[in-house]
């Protein structure tokens, strides 16, 4: 919590001035959590991955070279491995490490817009509900409990089916879908800020409304917020996957983790590679972003460790 | 208890109206259904034989009432593809999902609780990292590729259960877990918490204070006030998955309301869809509205509106 303590008149003790401030308490619990760091460096590692793919990958992840399909990866004991295609390729003859670097740019792209769209949407109405309370509230917890009761990957592929599937079209689709917990957290840690007496406070000052919403919750709740986005990034990337995997997701030949297991089904029972590749790349980045989400409740709000 | 159950069944029936409106005006996502059916190319004279066909010619507002009447009594029009009308294809395939469904929720409920107690119990144990190690883990990873790996695994190296169909149990086990997994986590982390909170509590300080064993105290006393909001956690999460089911049911070719859905899409089969959307909302609203009514009966401080 973002709370500055009143300058106290008189001299300070030793003890006072040599106590490691807040900021340095938070950043020692940070690199004492392992999950946060593991996740964190997981991460890091996809998202540079992601980024510098044109420069760890020699190869394009549309060029089929159908002369060199089916290569194994290179743990397998076959004088078909080579070092020049270390996890392979598919088959159509693609490297599959060059086809897995970018798949992690979907993978990522679709997973921040589409939690960033929720929570935008999530954030404002919980934000909203919480602080007014009463009939906004009410309203505001009718819209979440009928957008819970539609089923998501059901209602995603029929829409994604009508309108027809594009990458802009499964972000935007996602994001409409997933804003349900972003205002069920936010609803209720704004309810819990509006009770403290700063905001009374602000408000017998004559701040305005939308002054206190921005300047006096939203640095209370934020460290909520940041918790439910890498979770809502997770989720909307694991169905992102399911939506590739039912060919109602990315289209081919985009490289997408979920479409390339789609693509090898046929293939998984005499190269089962070709489906664990991409599966543990996707369990990775989403186990990355969970450990994060959750060490980052853990060290922001120690007293909540449950 | 009656104001309560009254008022909760208002808002119950209240939700799964807007929900078949906004069921309803799915098809109208796309702009024109009749051109979503007939596909790209088809002749302008097709499209508009097609929109006279299925009445889309029609008034929005006329269409919806019809449709919605046509729901309450059971009738949600004929397939397009099928040649047969909607409720029976769906209450034919509707037995199977929730069959699916009972074993994936048994699966997890079987797997998650004496995880959660064992956890609860020995706080920071071995036991308590393992589970917790386990949820981190489920939760991770995407199902239809759990499923395709148990696939492997117990249908192809080891050859124990059968890969596809929906003939005998065995073709449950698989689907069943692989549907079930998800849940464990967060039934786990309900339970552990639950029976962390009632075994500090003064009642079970007092039934340890009597003498009594601590097995008694444990599963006599505090698992039965731990265990009421699991219920309606497990209540809550088999409506999820029978709407989860159609990636495990299409990846196992079960026979299911899931697998109709995967059909549906698939065929751009309009009334299939919207009916299965309706009816699995439905059966997520009665089970909340259920889960709700039980706690409030259990817990009297709940009965605030």
């Amino acid at each position: 919590m973002a709370e500055t303590g009143m300058p106290r008149a008189g001299m300070a003790s030793a003890a006072e001035i040599l106590a490691p401030s807040p900021g340095a308490l938070l950043r020692r619990r940070m690199f004492q959590h392992w999950g946060l760091a593991i996740g964190a460096t997981i991460l890091l590692v996809v998202v540079l991955m992601a980024l510098l793919a044109p420069l760890v990958s020699p190869y394009d992840p549309y060029d089929q070279q159908l002369a060199r399909k089916l290569i194994p990866p290179i743990w397998h004991a076959t004088d078909k491995a080579t070092w020049a295609h270390p996890l392979g390729t598919d088959h159509l003859g693609r490297d599959y490490l060059t086809r897995l670097l970018y798949g992690a740019r979907i993978s990522l792209l679709i997973g921040i817009s589409a939690m960033l769209i929720s929570g935008a949407i999530g954030t404002t109405i919980g934000v909203l509900a919480g602080y007014f309370g009463g009939r906004v509230d009410m309203v505001v917890n009718f819209i979440v409990t009928t957008r819970l009761s539609m089923p998501v990957v059901l209602v995603a592929l029929a829409v994604v089916s009508l309108i027809g599937s594009s990458l802009s079209v499964v972000i935007w689709v996602l994001g409409l879908l997933i804003w349900d917990r972003f205002a069920v957290v936010m609803r209720s840690a704004t309810q819990q800020v509006r009770s403290r007496e700063f905001i009374a406070a602000a408000q017998a000052v004559g701040c305005s409304t939308p002054r206190i919403l921005l300047t006096e919750v939203a640095p209370n709740v934020a460290n909520h917020l940041i918790v439910v986005a890498t979770l809502e990034m997770a989720h909307a990337i694991l169905l992102e996957a399911a939506l590739s995997f039912l060919g109602l997701g990315v289209q081919p030949p985009t490289p997408s983790w979920g479409l390339m297991i789609s693509e090898a089904k046929g293939l998984m029972f005499f190269d089962p590679w070709l489906i664990s590749i991409p599966g543990v790349a996707l369990f990775l980045l989403v186990l990355a972003i969970n450990l994060l989400g959750d060490g980052l409740r853990d060290v922001t709000a120690p007293e909540n460790r449950g | 208890m009656l104001a309560f159950a009254l008022k909760r069944l208002g808002i119950a029936l209240l939700v799964a109206l807007t929900v078949s409106l906004i069921t309803f005006s799915m098809i109208y996502v796309s702009g024109d259904p009749a051109i979503a059916i007939a596909g790209e190319g088809a002749r302008p004279a097709d499209i508009e034989a097609i929109r006279k066909f299925y009445g889309f010619d029609r008034p929005i507002a006329l269409q919806y009432v019809d449709w919605l009447a046509g729901a309450l009594r059971g009738d949600f029009g004929r397939s397009y593809t099928l040649r047969q009308p909607v409720a029976d294809v769906i209450f034919a395939r509707l037995p199977t999902t929730m069959i699916l469904g009972a074993c994936a929720i048994a699966f997890a409920l079987v797997l998650a609780i004496p995880l959660g107690v064992l956890a609860a119990v020995r706080p920071n144990s071995f036991a308590d990292r393992f589970a917790l190690t386990l949820a981190v883990v489920g939760q991770a990873m995407p199902s239809f590729w759990f499923a395709l790996t148990l696939i492997l695994w117990l249908g192809v190296t080891w050859r124990l259960l059968p890969i596809t169909g929906s003939d005998s149990w065995q073709n449950f086990v698989m689907p069943a877990i692989a549907l079930g997994y998800y849940v464990t986590p967060a039934v786990m982390r309900l339970t552990r918490a639950g029976v962390l909170d009632v075994l500090s509590s003064d009642y079970i300080r007092t039934a340890r204070a009597k003498g009594l064993r601590p097995m008694t105290v444990l599963f006599k006393h505090a698992l039965r006030n731990a265990i009421i909001p699991v219920v309606s956690l497990a209540a809550v999460q088999f409506g999820f998955m029978l709407g989860g089911s159609i990636v495990i049911e299409t990846i196992f070719q079960i026979n299911g309301l899931g697998y109709l859905a995967w059909e549906s899409i698939q065929r751009k089969d309009l009334p299939t869809m919207q009916a299965i959307v309706l009816v699995l909302a439905v059966i997520y609203v009665l089970l909340t509205l259920a889960a709700d009514l039980l706690n409030a009966f259990l817990d009297p401080r709940l009965r605030v509106a």
